[in-house]
Parts: C-alpha cells; sequence; structure tokens
C-alpha cells in the first residue's frame, strides 16, 4: 500500500533526525545537524538491501515514496514564497556573486578531475 | 455573504489553498518556461516567483515570513514548513542505487567531495567578505552556494535568521538558472562531451535541475550520467554543511 512508502520515509526521517538532534546537543547548538542527510542515507542502503534480499518494494509502496518526491519542487516553492525576502534584497548581491563564482569555479575543475578518469581507464 | 463565505474557505482549509496556489504558480511558471524554449527552467522560475512573491508580500505587510504573513495564504507556512520540506527531500534518495555510484567510481567519488567543498568554501569566503561574520551566517550561505536544499537545511538546523535563509536559497537558485544557461556554452571548453566528464560534471555542480538542464542543451544522451552523481550531491551537501562545514567555520570566526 502506499501509505507503507511514507511510512518508510516517515521512518528514515526518524532515525536520521535522532542522529542529527544527537550531534547537535553534542556540539552544543541543539539543532538537527545533518540528520537529513543521514536519513536519505539510510533509505538508500535500505532500498538497495530490500532490492537484493527480495526484489525491492512492491509497486504500490513505491508509488508512496514517488508521491512524496514529485512533492518535493511545489514544497521548494512554498518554502521560498515565506522567506523574509525584502531583508534579504538589501545583501543580495552576495546571492548573486556567490552563486556566480561558484558555478563557474566548478564548470572549470570539471577537465581537471576528468583527466583523472580517462588516466584510470587507460590503465 | 459571498466575500464572508470566501474569505472563512482561505481560514479554514489553508494547506489546500496553499497547494492550490503553489500549483498555479508552477502553471505559470512552466507555461513561461515553455514560451522561451527553457522547458526545464520551469521549475527555477517558480521558485524565483515565489521569491518575487515574498518580497511583494513583505513590502506589503511589513512581516518577516513572505506571503504566509498574509491571511489567505496562511498555508503556505504548513507547505513549505521545515517538516514537510525534509520529509519530501528524503524522499528523492530513493532510486539512488549504490551501484551506480561505484560504476561512477573514483572520479564521480572525488568531484562529489571536491564539488561539495569547493562551493561551500566560496559561498563562505564571498559571505565573509561581503560582510557577514557570524559563523552561522556564513555556514548557511555557503550551504545556498551548494544548493537551494542545502541552504535551508542548515539555516534550520544552525538556527539562521529567515534573512539570511533567503539570501541562501536565491545563491542556489542563481548557481542553478547558470548552469542552464552556460553549460551549452562552455561544453567544449571543458570537454564535456562523454560519460565520464558528465559524471564528474554532475558531481561538481550538483544542483539536479541545473545539470539536467544544462546537459538536455549540450548533448541529451549525457543527462543520466550527470544527474546520477548530482543525486548524492544534495545529500551530501546536507550532511556535512550543518555539521563538519559548520564546526571548521567555528574555528575560524
Amino acid at each position: 500500500m502506499e501509505i507503507y512508502g511514507l511510512g518508510i520515509v516517515a521512518f528514515c526521517m526518524y532515525i536520521g533526525s535522532f542522529i542529527g538532534y544527537f550531534i547537535g546537543e553534542a556540539l552544543g547548538i541543539s539543532g538537527n545537524v545533518g540528520g537529513v542527510g543521514f536519513a536519505m542515507l539510510l533509505l538508500i542502503l535500505l532500498s538497495n538491501y530490500v532490492d537484493k534480499k527480495r526484489g525491492g518494494w512492491s509497486e504500490r509502496t513505491k508509488n508512496g515514496i514517488y508521491l512524496l518526491s514529485a512533492l518535493y519542487i511545489p514544497i521548494v516553492v512554498a518554502m521560498a514564497g515565506i522567506q523574509n525576502v525584502v531583508a534579504a534584497f538589501s545583501g543580495g548581491a552576495i546571492a548573486f556573486v556567490a552563486g556566480g563564482v561558484a558555478t563557474i569555479g566548478s564548470m572549470f575543475l570539471v577537465p581537471v578531475i576528468g583527466k583523472l578518469g580517462s588516466k584510470k581507464l587507460e590503465e | 455573504m459571498i466575500s464572508d463565505i470566501i474569505s472563512t474557505l482561505f481560514t479554514k482549509f489553508p494547506l489546500v489553498g496553499a497547494i492550490g496556489a503553489v500549483a498555479l504558480i508552477l502553471l505559470v511558471s512552466y507555461w513561461f518556461a515553455n514560451v522561451i524554449g527553457q522547458k526545464r527552467m520551469g521549475s527555477a522560475i517558480a521558485i524565483v516567483v515565489a521569491l518575487i512573491l515574498a518580497f511583494i508580500a513583505g513590502k506589503f505587510t511589513d512581516g518577516s515570513k513572505g506571503v504566509s504573513d498574509i491571511t489567505y495564504f496562511s498555508g503556505f507556512a504548513l507547505l513549505g514548513g521545515s517538516m514537510l520540506r525534509d520529509f519530501a527531500i528524503i524522499s528523492t534518495a530513493f532510486g539512488a542505487k549504490l551501484e551506480n555510484l561505484k560504476k561512477a567510481g573514483l572520479p564521480g567519488i572525488v568531484s562529489l567531495l571536491l564539488g561539495v567543498t569547493f562551493s561551500f568554501v566560496v559561498g563562505s569566503v564571498i559571505a565573509y567578505v561581503m560582510g557577514y561574520h557570524d559563523a552561522v551566517d556564513v555556514a548557511t550561505i555557503g550551504a545556498g552556494t551548494v544548493t537551494f536544499i542545502v541552504g535551508p537545511v542548515t539555516g534550520t538546523a544552525l538556527g539562521a535568521s529567515s534573512e539570511v535563509i533567503a539570501l541562501s536559497i536565491a545563491a542556489g537558485v542563481v548557481k542553478s538558472v547558470l548552469t542552464m544557461i552556460i553549460t551549452p556554452f562552455i561544453a567544449k571548453a571543458i570537454k564535456l562531451d562523454n560519460p565520464t566528464t558528465a559524471m564528474v560534471y554532475g558531481g561538481l555542480i550538483g544542483t539536479t535541475s541545473g545539470v539536467a538542464g544544462g546537459l538536455a542543451a549540450t548533448d541529451p544522451k549525457l543527462v543520466p550520467y550527470g544527474a546520477m552523481t548530482a543525486t548524492f550531491y544534495t545529500g551530501l551537501g546536507s550532511l556535512v554543511c550543518p555539521s563538519l562545514g559548520y564546526m571548521v567555520l567555528k574555528i575560524f570566526l
């Protein structure tokens, strides 16, 4: 059933966030540190394990997870809609400089690391 | 009487109203993206539209919570809040295969680690130079430079202000849109013409919509290779930026 899929993600979120809050406490910032990342990692490990063990979850269970990932962009749009953009606008140049430099810089790293791959293939 | 009923609808079903409003924003944005012949920019345009609406709402209400400060649109705070956001983000990891990461091999893994680190460092340095000296603010803006998801995830974890989170989203959106636009022009210069460099490219840039859009405009055959490494990027960023990234910044600031 679809709800199983939603439940699996909920389970991963709780475990991941538990680890996240635990690290947060340990660091003394009382926040969910890296919880989303841990939950994603857990979901990947779990789904790959089930794939190997018994050919994956049923179609309807998967649909529950797909429903959530289909809501991802709409949720991000809603999230953008509730930010304090007026305040951010006063320092807006930062967004353009940081985003721009990071993008162009990353692109020029492509051939450098690409070489690493082709060398390995030649071996 | 009619207007009373209408305002009752909006205050009784806030979440449903927000879903309808977001659907409308996406509809208009994708229509516009189609008109300008950039189909894959639809979601980036929708985010920009939402940021503009939040700006207008902020001017109008003097509030700090964007459109959700308008009573009729209070549902946005539920739909776009951190609970549903994290729930949906986690689900996107489903379908990522461990074998694929192994297939991407050494260049894939190196590009992922270097890509997240490079963007985070560049974003943090620029944030510091441009006047943000608090470790939480710097980490959030640096994380936003990684992707527009990692920014708010980090900001929420560390307790950053909404102003800084909005900046981090904007930085991520700039990266995503810029990637889509300049990739086809720069493809030759960076030897983006085979699966290996496409995987490296996905791991270095990371913003999934930007990578998919940019590669589609360059050579559609390369899209799955770039998207494969890019899927791991947001997860790695959400893991590393609020923990290791913040701790390292804390040493310097």
